[in-house]
């Protein structure tokens, strides 16, 4: 009876598709086993009774964050009750029960229980693990200040040590001193790590983390010496209490220093830490947990843009026939499926940053670091230039709902609010994209001096090859089979080695000019920038095209080797001055490129609703009224409309407060 | 006592910042009139809107039609009226936030529509606010595409009377606002049937709400469609009507009418309607679309010279962030984008209120150009806008995200400027339309509207630039936008024909280039626009710096164009490789040389603070007190109910279940 009821257009685009949903499914999982196991988790949250609630869109911010607390602290109780313990169980748990939003434990479970097992001293985590473990102790942390965030050497908090009474004494002594934005600060938390310039015998250390109690146990009032409250009305994350914490000379014990590394001996004394690399693991870790995040978000609008349009008829094609579904205006296609193929492009970019990043934290632990610079510099560009395209993808599928993507039923608005801080948090984009030029740069000074470079930088060893003969690498147009992905990542190596010298070049040549370095390289950034967004480009295309090799469901690997192929035109298409200025394309080949996109338009179209199918998000979890799975959007959207505040009585209130009054006037 | 990193920025302004406020506003004496509506509407506390980023959905409709209704008063005090010089700048000083928007389009649909005599039973009625209006267009299921429309009014010769309905759920009518919970009647466009025959798209007035106790009349269901992205204020409504009858009078029959025995009588011409709807478009560009950048550009630039990060030099204080070639990448380009487009509304103004005269004078020639260019116009400025919002918004890192900086309210709002009044898609495909029309007629040899004869005298020659201070000489640069332009079009057309004579069919053909055609329209624009900066610089008077700075701003906006869409202009060759580094290197230098005089640039805009309503872009920079100050009234500090009731078990009961 279920099936009957499916609008009859979603029908017939899924009975037409040419290839079976849930192999792509398994693949996107890891495997057959993963996604039994992920739906097995998806059915304890959504059978639930406990987790389910009035839709979110109609509640006010105070009533949200008391929705996700409530639903917070069930959620840590029922994942011991589950024995849910693997770190990605606990995220689908988590986004199931939270439907994708942030939550105000999410700092406590993701930062501050995991910032104790890697930094506290085994005395320390006997002290806090277990009551943080346990929920007595509920902390976050407090890095990012109202005056600083990614610049992380000039945050201006002081923890200045006390060695007559063996304490810390942290103080916020300018308003841009105030930490803001750490989330589950402001209402949630009752301890935070705060990080701090730490002074010792007169000497600044640098920055160094603290555990600060800011909330009394059992009245949960501040602390005297602790001022922390809400920061206010957001784009989204209403669910969070992101907060403001200012300190006066507020003391803690010596012992309250995160000290596995660093130390602060009784007397004062500073001990160094071994080796500050390590930090580099966690950031890489939480940066490739970005890319993932920018490849579901941009599935999650795509699935409902794409149903929706499947489902919506307006004007005509033909004079004389029916309204057409607006999924075969070749303009709607044309602003749909490249996001599709980024969508897959960048599931498959993520898993490759966890696999390696798996990899090698394995050589962390014994002691081969050689590998993680480079990952470090790649995952900061990726994390960019994925957020990046995901938040602008994301509003294109907005827009392609037309005046129904700007209600909230649709969903979009929300995917977007939430995933926008993205290009911010953990290291804003710009900011991102300069150190993997940073990279870079050094990688070609490398090749320039005569060494060989390894990974994903090596194409710039050719440069010093073709530097021999007297073609100019600018000038090697390729003959570039359109229909083959291998030869379009070469199109791509070409483009990121053109861009990368150029760069260097005029790097070099602004050094001539002027005195600072510094100078030099602010005057160079926008170049640089470009050279990383054409590096990170290669990367994708090369990572996508080598995902292929791995599928052998002959029907999923046609459809996602067509993926490919629009993902690499595409781009192309979008960036043709690129390939143009540095010779790697005529225009002749230029136009090829635009014509084959349009085509792969229409090869794409029958399996577009399969394709998103596919990623196999929940109605709940996707939470649009356009994107249903059965497709029966009108019906549903009146439904969810009469749900509204403002229909809560027949008559609104302002009518008798305003109305009334100024009618009986005039 | 302004912060003085904001301070010394206002030091060194190479022009006189009150003469382009003047030039912004048409005349210093338009600058007094504007200033003295926004200080008499701020000085009213009814009118604040400090608060607004703390309220929910309910309070903040409710504050809308607290305002609308004192509004009435305020300009019967101010002695302001509808066709006073005041009246335009109201809106503007209100930013918005106010109930009853829609019972103008009420109130013009009938003076337009409406036949002498129902104008002057409705007009009075709606001016006393006897009843409140809404206009109830879109549907459900259709929206741009007016034909679709499936509500019905059928005419019953028997009783005199149409009976509407909209039969099925997506005939409903759907987001027309002020209809959710205030409008007392509505003009809804219905399929009108005589006598089983469909004679389209009709306008009748229908009462929905009683005029004693504002509950819905019979047949009717009516309420508000729920939380939208922005529009809080705003009750943006569903109908649904089932069998209900309104007197033949209602149909509004300036153009049509339905005679007692049933007989359909069309007179008089359509065309100025037709114009009216045309000029909705352009007339949204000013307040909905500029305002909103040129508020996030003041800003994001103010912010960015208050805000410090990392350092530039070792040493050194740490940079302010718009020191950063990479910022002002960002910011620099929306600012030059809010002047280019200040002036091509001027452009577009000028251009319609000829037309305006020339069809009172019965001559309908414009019509096709006007159309054309308002289309193309409205989809090019609201998208351009609507994205240079968002960059603004980004740029300002964290703390743009947070409510308090004003800018995700104006993103939210401007961006229902790209789907209102035409979905941009479409409507740029109209204007693509004319122009592969002009294109083939110029061609031929046939005379062509204005604005496309650069269609007729296609050259065929190499961008003659040979350094780079070639390209910041308009002819240079205006030239290759043209050249742009010329080549899409042309290329589409050819593309067009060659589908057609290889024996697709025309309407397939269309579609297949749709992509194309998108593009070519956009260049047109684009052309247009560029083309329009430069002439109007140079008109500008050379005195007090104002010409000199315009220059700069309509090069830097002119090369951002280039630079942001190389492939369009390299493509067959027309600039060279070569030139492309010298477009670049003209291009970031000009960065530089705007970013000197970025703060007064956005101070000419004149924004007060309450306006701007944003902790980070106050005149006085002091961005972080008044942030850490205004979050201090946030609702969510009072004590909250969550605690009691789910962190203190958690913190102090659950352990036993662990």
């Amino acid at each position: 009876a279920a099936a009957m009821s499916v609008n009859a257009d979603l029908r017939r685009e899924r009975a037409a598709a040419t290839f079976q949903p849930e192999r792509l499914t398994h693949i996107l999982d890891g495997g057959p086993e993963r996604t039994r196991r992920r739906k097995e988790i998806e059915a304890l949250v959504l059978n639930d009774p406990d987790f389910q609630h009035e839709d979110l869109n109609f509640l006010s911010r105070s009533q949200r964050y008391e929705q996700a607390i409530r639903k917070s602290s069930l959620m840590v109780v029922k994942l011991r009750e589950y024995g849910i313990a693997d770190p990605e169980e606990i995220y689908w748990f988590k986004s199931f029960v939270h439907r994708g939003r942030p939550e105000p434990l999410d700092l406590h479970l993701g930062m501050f229980l995991p910032t104790l097992l890697t930094q506290a001293t085994p005395e320390q985590q006997d002290r806090f693990f277990m009551p943080a473990w346990n929920l007595e102790i509920i902390g976050t942390y407090a890095q990012t200040e109202m005056g600083h965030g990614t610049h992380l050497r000039g945050l201006e908090t002081t923890a200045t040590y006390d060695p007559s009474t063996q304490e810390f004494i942290l103080n916020s002594p300018t308003v841009t001193s105030i930490k803001w934005w750490p989330g589950g600060l402001g209402k949630t938390s009752n301890h935070a790590i705060v990080l701090a310039q730490l002074y010792t015998q007169g000497q600044c250390k640098g920055l160094h983390a603290f555990i600060v109690p800011i909330r009394q146990l059992g009245t949960h009032e501040p602390l005297p010496g602790i001022t922390v409250g809400d920061i206010g009305p957001k784009f989204g994350y209403d669910e969070m209490d992101n907060g403001y914490l200012k300190m006066d000379n507020f003391r803690i014990p010596r012992e309250n220093m995160l000290m596995k590394y660093a130390q602060v001996e009784p007397d004062g004394t500073y001990v160094k830490p071994v080796s500050d690399k390590l930090t580099y693991g966690t950031m890489v870790f939480i940066r490739s947990l970005i890319v993932g995040d920018s490849a579901r978000s941009l599935s999650r609008a795509c699935t409902i843009a794409i149903r929706y349009s499947a489902v919506r008829h307006q004007s005509e094609l033909k004079p004389g026939e029916p309204e057409p579904q607006i999924l075969d205006y070749q303009t709607q296609q044309y602003k749909l499926f490249p996001l599709l193929a980024t969508a897959y492009a960048f599931h498959f970019v993520g898993a490759y940053i966890k696999d390696t990043y798996h990899r090698i934290s394995g050589d962390i632990s014994t002691g081969d670091l050689s590998e993680l610079p480079e990952l470090h510099a790649l995952t900061a560009g990726l994390k960019a230039f994925t957020s990046w395209t995901a938040n602008a993808g994301i509003e294109e599928c907005r827009m392609a709902c037309g005046g129904h993507g700007y209600s909230r039923c649709s969903g979009i608005p929300d995917i977007y609010v939430t995933f926008t801080p993205s290009c911010t948090y953990e290291g804003e984009n710009t900011v991102m994209m300069l150190q993997t030029a940073r990279f870079l740069m050094k990688s070609y000074s490398q090749v320039t001096s005569g060494q060989q470079v390894t990974g994903m930088v090596s194409y710039l060893n050719d440069l010093s090859r073709q530097r021999i003969q007297p073609q100019h690498v600018a000038a090697r147009t390729v003959t570039m089979r359109i229909n083959d992905p291998t030869s379009l990542v070469e199109a791509y190596k070409s483009r990121a080695a053109r861009l990368v010298e150029s760069a260097a070049k005029n790097l070099q040549s602004e050094l001539n000019h002027r005195k600072s370095k510094e100078d030099a390289w602010n005057r160079t950034s926008v170049d640089l920038v470009r050279a990383s967004e054409a590096h990170c480009h290669y990367v994708i295309v090369k990572l996508f095209t080598a995902k292929l090799a791995e599928v052998s469901d002959a029907a999923v690997h046609a459809v996602l080797t067509d993926l490919c192929l629009l993902y690499a035109l595409f781009g192309i298409s979008r960036n043709a001055g690129d390939f143009l200025q540095a010779g790697i394309l005529t225009s002749a080949q230029i136009t090829q490129v635009n014509q084959r996109v349009k085509e792969l338009l229409a090869v794409i179209r029958p399996n577009a609703v399969a394709l998103v199918d596919s990623f196999d998000f929940h109605d709940v979890h996707l939470g649009s009224v356009l994107g249903r799975y059965d497709g029966n959007v009108y019906e549903n959207m009146f439904e969810w409309a009469k749900k509204s505040p403002l229909n809560k009585t027949q008559v609104h209130e302002s009518f008798h407060k305003h109305l009334k009054p100024m009618q009986a006037k005039l | 006592n302004v912060n003085p990193d904001l301070a010394s920025e206002r030091q060194t302004a190479s022009f006189s910042v009150e003469k382009l406020t003047a030039l912004l506003d048409g005349g210093t004496e338009q600058t007094r009139i504007r200033r003295a509506v926004v200080e008499a509407i701020e000085s009213d506390p009814v009118f604040s809107r400090e608060n607004q980023y703390f309220q929910t959905q309910n309070e903040r409709y409710e504050a809308a039609v607290r305002k609308a209704v004192h509004l009435q008063k305020k300009m019967h005090e101010m002695g302001w009226t509808e066709n006073g010089p005041e009246y335009k700048y109201i809106y503007r000083a209100l930013s918005g936030d106010v109930a009853f928007l829609l019972h103008r389009v009420f109130m013009r649909s009938i003076s337009v529509l409406g036949s002498d005599k129902q104008i002057a039973k409705w007009i009075p009625l709606g001016t006393q606010h006897k009843l409140i209006g809404s206009y109830a267009q879109t549907e459900l299921g259709h929206g741009t595409y007016l034909q679709g429309l499936e509500t019905t009014a059928v005419f019953d010769t028997a009783t005199q009377e149409f009976i509407l309905n909209t039969p099925k759920i997506s005939a409903m009518k759907w987001w027309p606002g002020d209809l959710g919970r205030s409008a007392t009647h509505t003009v809804v466009f219905a399929q009108l049937y005589i006598h089983g025959k469909c004679y389209g798209i009709h306008p009748f007035i229908v009462q929905i709400r009683s005029l004693q106790d504002h509950s819905l009349c019979p047949g009717i269901t009516a309420g508000d469609i729920g939380p939208k992205m922005n529009f809080e204020h705003i009750d943006n409504g569903y109908l649904l009507l089932k069998n209900v009858r309104i007197p033949r009078e209602n149909m509004l029959s300036k153009f049509c009418e339905v005679r007692p025995d049933g007989t359909y009588v069309r007179q008089g011409s359509q065309q100025i309607n037709y114009f009216t709807m045309t000029t909705v478009r352009i007339s949204l560009i000013s307040d909905e679309v500029l305002t909103p950048l040129m508020k996030a550009c003041t800003i994001a630039i103010r912010y960015s010279v208050v805000r410090r990060q990392s350092k530039l030099k070792p040493g050194e204080q740490e940079a302010k962030i718009l020191d950063y070639q990479t910022q002002q990448e960002k910011l620099l380009p929306q600012l030059a984008s809010a002047y280019a487009f200040h002036f091509t509304n001027d452009y577009l103004q000028e251009l319609f209120n000829r037309g305006y005269r020339e069809i009172q004078r019965k001559n309908f020639d414009m019509l096709p150009e006007l159309h054309a260019l308002s289309s193309g116009f409205k989809a090019v400025i609201t998208q351009h806008c609507t994205a240079g919002v968002e960059i603004c918004l980004r740029a300002c890192g964290g703390h743009g995200y947070s409510l308090l900086s004003g800018l995700p309210s104006l993103y939210t709002k401007i961006l229902a400027s790209c789907i209102y009044e035409g979905e941009n898609t479409i409507l740029l495909l109209q204007t693509a339309r004319f122009l592969i029309k002009c294109f083939m007629a110029a061609s031929a040899g046939q005379p062509v509207p204005p604005s496309v004869t650069y269609l007729a005298a296609v050259k065929h020659g190499k961008c003659p630039a040979k350094n780079k201070l070639d390209f910041l000489s308009p002819d240079i640069y205006t030239e290759a936008y043209q050249h742009v332009a010329v080549r899409l079009i042309s290329s589409t057309a050819a593309k067009l024909q060659d589908l057609i004579q290889s024996g697709v069919k025309k309407h397939d053909a269309w579609n297949q280039c749709t992509v194309q055609l998108v593009q070519a329209a956009k260049a047109h624009c684009h052309y247009i626009a560029v083309k329009n900066f430069a002439e109007t610089v140079e008109k500008l008077e050379t005195k007090a710096g104002i010409q000199k700075i315009m220059k700069h701003l309509c090069d830097l906006f002119a090369l951002h164009g280039i630079f942001s869409n190389t492939g369009a202009f390299l493509h067959d060759g027309y600039t060279s490789a070569a030139q492309m580094d010298m477009v670049t290197a003209s291009y970031l230098d000009l960065l530089a040389v705007i970013r000197k005089d970025a703060v007064p640039l956005v101070d000419a805009f004149d924004f007060t603070d309450k306006s701007l309503n944003s902790a980070l872009g106050s005149y006085d920079g002091q961005v972080y007190q008044r942030l850490y100050e205004w979050a201090q009234k946030s609702p969510t500090n009072q004590m909250s109910p969550a605690y009691e009731r789910y962190l203190k078990p958690l913190l102090h009961n659950t352990l036993s279940k662990l």
